[in-house]
């Protein structure tokens, strides 16, 4: 999967199609992460609008701004800011997800560049972005620091970055891994590990010595009654985002 | 783009605009000059040609529009058409009655001066709204108007619904939407089924000009065939909503204007001094026809197509100015987010918000006039004494103006008065 002209056969189309088709169901396999997002889009959305004085009620808002979306999945924010007008590059480790997400855009006529590679690879071939999203994804990760350097280094500067995650603390592991995993069945069991889990003070403290300059935090908070999501300004004991600026050199 | 050999796969997506909307009555354009309030492309297919939705006789139609409602009018930019012509309710009183008696001494009074917003509404005849709404959608870039065409076949895809009009033409957007009233033909080409039930009445509706002013005052009257609605419209000038058993009513309809006014002058006496009809005389049998769902892929339904309700108390169109707000606001919303605004993920959220909503004012009106039409004497004392219940008590007397003025609720941004 390292070339855009892989010829597929028939059969894979279809397993890709099937795929695909989970990954867009608002009910199926990843209906948390299709819960999450109108909340996790109007952040995203707000802060680079704020950050390069753009007009979200303008067409096209993100014209020109160059966007790369770590952990793509099936392109559930790939695809929303390549609508916005950003050009999008979508990276995912797992190369299973890559055929899928560009199964998806074809069929939603966008034009995204999925690759399944790494932050830290492409760093090394020198990629430079306006925006760089590690949205759900450093939970995952097996050396936070290294790859925030990465992310980093990823970026132009003055460029954003967009990260969010889960805390670690008893309403998280509750929440996150004995409700999402074992009541709700939301996610596999086994899908986060609690200790894997970052606070935002940790999460600050890293992203500072990878050499970005924190900005802002806030909670993505789930209201169980009305069975939606909100962003918070004080609630961020399990969901939460940062943003982030490289900035200039002196 | 990076990577322009995938550039060609834009081609093959073309939308006539991102929203097809059926039906240019009143929710249709409200709707329409919202999402293009909101930067959405819009066009609105009407069966009329344009020339006959111009008419400017006064026909005797009025709506009861609450303060809601008014408020998403000037967010829209129609409501400074119609204010002139518009006349402030200012008090409501509700009373229960029998014919030929006068009314019980328990008595409903709501007056707007209990709540801080102004007036609990409007009362606005349909010819000044219609011509108001198709001028603003005239003077608006983004929406194309399709007039004198029906719609003749529809295909949802998993990218965009197409439909297919008489003449043979083919209109492709993002979302289709049904604003095409209670028998709606966009949800039956769609299969979606509908629940419904009938009232056993029939409204009775006319115009009538009477000798003393009004005050700005409207009248509920609960009777026991049904109850009487007597609306302020500007001037020395009312509209009344009046209701009936099926057979009762077709008596009355057939009844020239003299015996029409015969019938009529016994049930709200003579506190408007002498009465005469002012243009033309309406009925229309009540029931209720609820569609078994509001949103499918790529599509969605607005006002009566979604939900025909009892015109008890002048609600359908504010029912309906409801769903075209919190549609606008929902799609708007997901459209400056990057999302795919015809998706079921983005439209669930609509039906999810104005189901409920619905579902408990269908049922609360039917209750309320089943409550109120009969002549049950221990129905009749209960109504009495909750009457006075309500009354006395100033927190709950404020709820029902709330209520009345439709400001209860979970409500759409642009009827609280600000931008979409």
């Amino acid at each position: 999967m390292t070339t855009t002209q892989t010829t597929v056969d028939t059969a894979e189309v279809a397993k890709f199609e099937a795929m695909a088709a989970e990954w867009w169901d608002p009910h199926g396999k990843f209906k948390p992460l299709h819960m999450l997002n109108p909340c996790r889009l109007d952040y995203i959305t707000r802060q680079i609008a704020a950050e390069f004085g753009r007009d979200l009620t303008a067409p096209k808002p993100f014209a020109g701004l160059r966007l790369l979306d770590i952990g793509c999945g099936g392109g559930l924010l790939s695809e929303p800011m390549a609508r916005l007008g950003a050009t999008v590059i979508g990276a995912d480790a797992a190369g299973g997800n890559i055929p899928v997400a560009r199964i998806h855009a074809e069929q939603s006529g966008l034009d995204i560049d999925y690759r399944h590679t790494t932050a830290e690879a492409l760093a090394a071939d020198g990629e430079r972005f306006d925006v760089v999203l590690n949205m759900e994804v450093i939970e995952h990760v097996a050396d936070p620091l290294a790859f925030l350097t990465a992310c980093r280094d990823l970026l132009k500067p003055g460029g954003l970055h967009l990260c969010s995650t889960i805390n670690r603390n008893a309403k998280s592991f509750m929440m996150a891994i004995v409700g999402a995993e074992y009541v709700m069945r939301w996610l596999p069991k086994g899908t986060h590990e609690w200790n894997k889990f970052i606070t935002p003070d940790e999460l600050f403290d890293l992203l500072k010595r990878a050499g970005l300059d924190p900005v802002d935090r806030k909670g993505f908070v789930f209201n169980p009654v009305s069975w939606q999501w909100s962003i918070s300004d004080r609630d961020l004991a399990v969901n939460y985002v940062t943003a982030s600026l490289r900035r200039a050199e002196a | 783009m990076d990577n322009p050999a995938r550039g060609g796969i834009l081609l093959g997506m073309t939308y006539d605009s991102d929203v097809v909307i059926v039906g240019g009555g009143l929710n249709g354009p409200a709707l329409a000059l919202a999402l293009a309030e909101g930067g959405l492309d819009v066009t609105v297919i009407d069966a009329l040609p344009l020339a006959a939705r111009q008419g400017d006789d006064f026909d005797g139609r009025g709506y009861a529009l609450a303060l809601a409602s008014q408020r998403l009018l000037r967010a829209v930019g129609v409501w400074g058409a119609v204010a002139d012509h518009a006349q402030p309710i200012l008090e409501i009183k509700v009373t229960d009655g029998r014919a030929g008696e006068g009314p019980s001494p328990f008595m409903l009074e709501f007056d707007h001066a209990e709540i801080e917003e102004g007036p609990m509404g409007y009362m606005v005849e349909d010819r000044y709204l219609r011509r108001a709404f198709l001028d603003a959608m005239e003077a608006q870039p983004r929406i194309t108007q399709v007039s004198g065409e029906t719609v003749t076949a529809q295909e949802i895809t998993a990218t965009g619904a197409t439909v297919t009009l008489a003449s043979g033409r083919s209109l492709t957007a993002r979302v289709l939407v049904g604003c095409d009233g209670r028998k709606s033909g966009t949800a039956q080409r769609a299969g979606i089924g509908r629940t419904g039930w009938d009232y056993g009445q029939t409204a009775l509706v006319c115009a009538i000009g009477h000798e003393k002013p009004h005050n700005g005052i409207a009248h509920q009257f609960f009777m026991p065939p049904g109850p009487l609605a007597i609306l302020p419209l500007p001037g020395n000038k009312s509209s009344i909503v009046w209701s009936e058993t099926h057979a009762r009513a077709a008596e009355i309809a057939a009844l020239d204007d003299a015996g029409y006014l015969d019938a009529l002058r016994p049930r709200f006496g003579d506190f408007l001094g002498e009465i005469h009809l002012e243009g033309a005389r309406f009925s229309y049998p009540l029931n209720l026809t609820l569609a078994n769902a509001f949103v499918k892929d790529r599509l969605a339904l607005v006002g009566d197509a979604a939900h025909g309700v009892h015109p008890i108390a002048g609600q359908g169109l504010n029912l309906g100015l409801r769903d075209v707000g919190a549609l606008a606001e929902v799609l708007v919303d997901a459209h400056r987010r990057g999302e795919d605004i015809g998706t079921i993920n983005v439209l669930d959220r609509y039906q999810a918000w104005r189901r409920w909503d619905t579902a408990t004012l269908a049922l609360a009106t039917d209750g309320f006039n089943k409550l109120f039409s009969n002549d049950n004497p221990i129905l009749r004392g209960l109504r009495d004494v909750g009457m006075g219940v309500v009354n006395a008590m100033p927190g709950l007397r404020r709820k029902f103006i709330r209520e009345a003025a439709g400001l209860s609720g979970d409500l759409p941004r642009l009827m609280q008065g600000r931008r979409i």
